[in-house]
């Protein structure tokens, strides 16, 4: 009797998960800026081949992004960050693993701008963290836009400042994620 | 006690459920391997005194200072070697991110130096292997000094002086980067008629990384043409390199005098073992003219 229970459970929740044909979307040139403005430096920088990928189903929500695609407006900033600060020798890829949360009251086949509860687990530098951001998704006959803006704690991820750029170097950062997806065709 | 279990195994089937979906979106992207290019084999364009595999990014101008002191062995009476110094000041544009032209003027017989450096293969792993990175080096040196009395100076011709570098290297991990330097100094006019033109030299250089923002490194040339190593030394040097953002400080102790290649290769006449060190430091500041593109026009 419990065994059926739990059977049923089972069967059902693998029944959901497989049964049921996803609609994805992807993208591998989605756009991730981030901006910090200290007293000393102002740092920004542009990734224009992020990968991001929806399932418009069960609202799965995840990104990678390589380290060194990041393109920053002086050469010897960008050889500093993937040397010094985020070691992308050691650690090339940044990853989010998450989810929409209210993907129900996106229509996918509705144009139109829907605003997201966006939350996961943004891995960088070889250290994870939950994220917990909002954002919009811009139904349109060719796919789904996604914008979103958040902000990240350098120290959450082990990221170091110089003890002599201290204080000079701001301790957050602001992340600009843009993103097209288009429908993944099977 | 079943329904805790049932519950349990809903919970954990539903991650379960979630993480294999993310993974699932994740393996959607080209997990092919993309080729990573080696960066920053070493800190600056130089190791020491010599030219390191570094190449400017395309659009950056770096400033080089560079000094080295009279010997330390020259006594109280010298301040030992601050009264005597030989200095260099440089300039490196990067043309594209391969290709870079130099210009520099040395007090030593009042040199003026232009050069080109130009990178011809990228270490890389990945999709492509590549071992090493190759750059090459050529600098023409041209001495200004006014015609001495003996009309040493006829032709314009005999006031070059040329260095051709193949510099090969290979980032053996984040802190150990080394490199072979096979040199040919070309002098159109020696002191003598029996001294060679052509020197050809060995050398070999590398860089201990201490820390992200610090750097033992060490330099040497081996000379191989028999006379010139029989009256001259090697150049032999040690340094460190202290990174601030902006600025590459070198301090260094070395046993040539000269600053530039067709100088400091053949004729170091130091010796090591008799206190013939100079200090010497080298301050090179990155200046960005060039955006990259995302960043123009602002």
């Amino acid at each position: 009797m419990n065994l059926k229970r739990i059977l049923i459970v089972t069967a059902g929740i693998l029944f959901l998960s497989l049964g049921v044909q996803a609609q994805r979307y992807i993208t591998k040139s989605g756009k991730i800026t981030f901006y910090s403005d200290g007293p000393l430096e102002k740092i920004e920088a542009v990734n224009n081949k992020v990968n991001a990928a929806l399932d418009s189903q069960n609202g799965m929500f995840v990104f990678k992004v390589l380290m060194k695609s990041f393109v920053f407006e002086k050469a010897l900033m960008q050889e500093h960050f993937n040397e010094n600060y985020v070691e992308s020798d050691k650690y090339p890829v940044a990853t989010f693993k998450g989810k929409v949360s209210n993907i129900n009251e996106v229509d996918c086949a509705t144009p139109g701008t829907y605003k997201v509860d966006v939350s996961g687990q943004l891995s960088i530098h070889g250290q994870t963290h939950p994220v917990q951001t909002t954002g919009t998704f811009t139904v349109y006959e060719g796919g789904v836009k996604g914008n979103s803006q958040f902000t990240i704690k350098l120290a959450d991820y082990d990221i170091e400042i110089p003890s002599i750029v201290a204080g000079k170097i701001a301790e957050e950062i602001l992340i600009t994620v843009n993103i097209d997806l288009k429908p993944l065709k099977k | 006690m079943t329904k805790g279990l049932t519950l349990l195994i809903v919970i954990f089937l539903s991650v379960l459920q979630v993480t294999v979906a993310q993974d699932d979106l994740m393996n959607l992207f080209d997990n092919q391997p993309s080729t990573e290019y080696t960066t920053a084999t070493f800190k600056s364009t130089n190791v020491v005194i010599g030219q390191s595999v570094k190449v400017p990014a395309k659009g950056t101008m770096l400033l080089n200072i560079q000094h080295h002191f009279g010997p330390l062995n020259s006594g109280f009476y010298n301040f030992y070697g601050f009264d005597q110094a030989v200095t260099r000041l440089g300039l490196r544009y990067g043309i594209t991110n391969r290709l870079s032209i130099g210009i520099g003027r040395t007090t030593q017989n009042k040199t003026w130096d232009a050069s080109l450096k130009v990178k011809l293969l990228r270490q890389s792993s990945g999709a492509k292997v590549m071992p090493v990175s190759i750059t090459y080096y050529g600098l023409m040196g041209i001495i200004s000094l006014k015609n001495p009395d003996n009309n040493k100076y006829v032709y314009f011709s005999n006031r070059l002086a040329y260095v051709n570098q193949l510099i090969i290297a290979r980032k053996f991990s984040p802190s150990l980067s080394l490199q072979l330097i096979p040199s040919l100094v070309h002098q159109n006019l020696t002191e003598t008629r029996e001294d060679p033109n052509d020197i050809p030299s060995l050398g070999a250089a590398g860089r201990i990384k201490l820390s992200n923002r610090f750097s033992f490194n060490f330099e040497y040339h081996y000379v191989l043409n028999q006379k010139i190593a029989a009256a001259y030394h090697n150049s032999l040097s040690f340094g460190i390199d202290i990174e601030t953002g902006g600025h590459v400080f070198q301090l260094f102790l070395t046993n040539s005098a000269p600053i530039t290649g067709q100088y400091f290769i053949p004729y170091t006449d130091g010796d090591w073992l008799k206190g013939d060190i100079h200090i010497g430091f080298n301050i090179i500041r990155t200046f960005t003219l060039v955006k990259p593109k995302a960043f123009s026009g602002r």
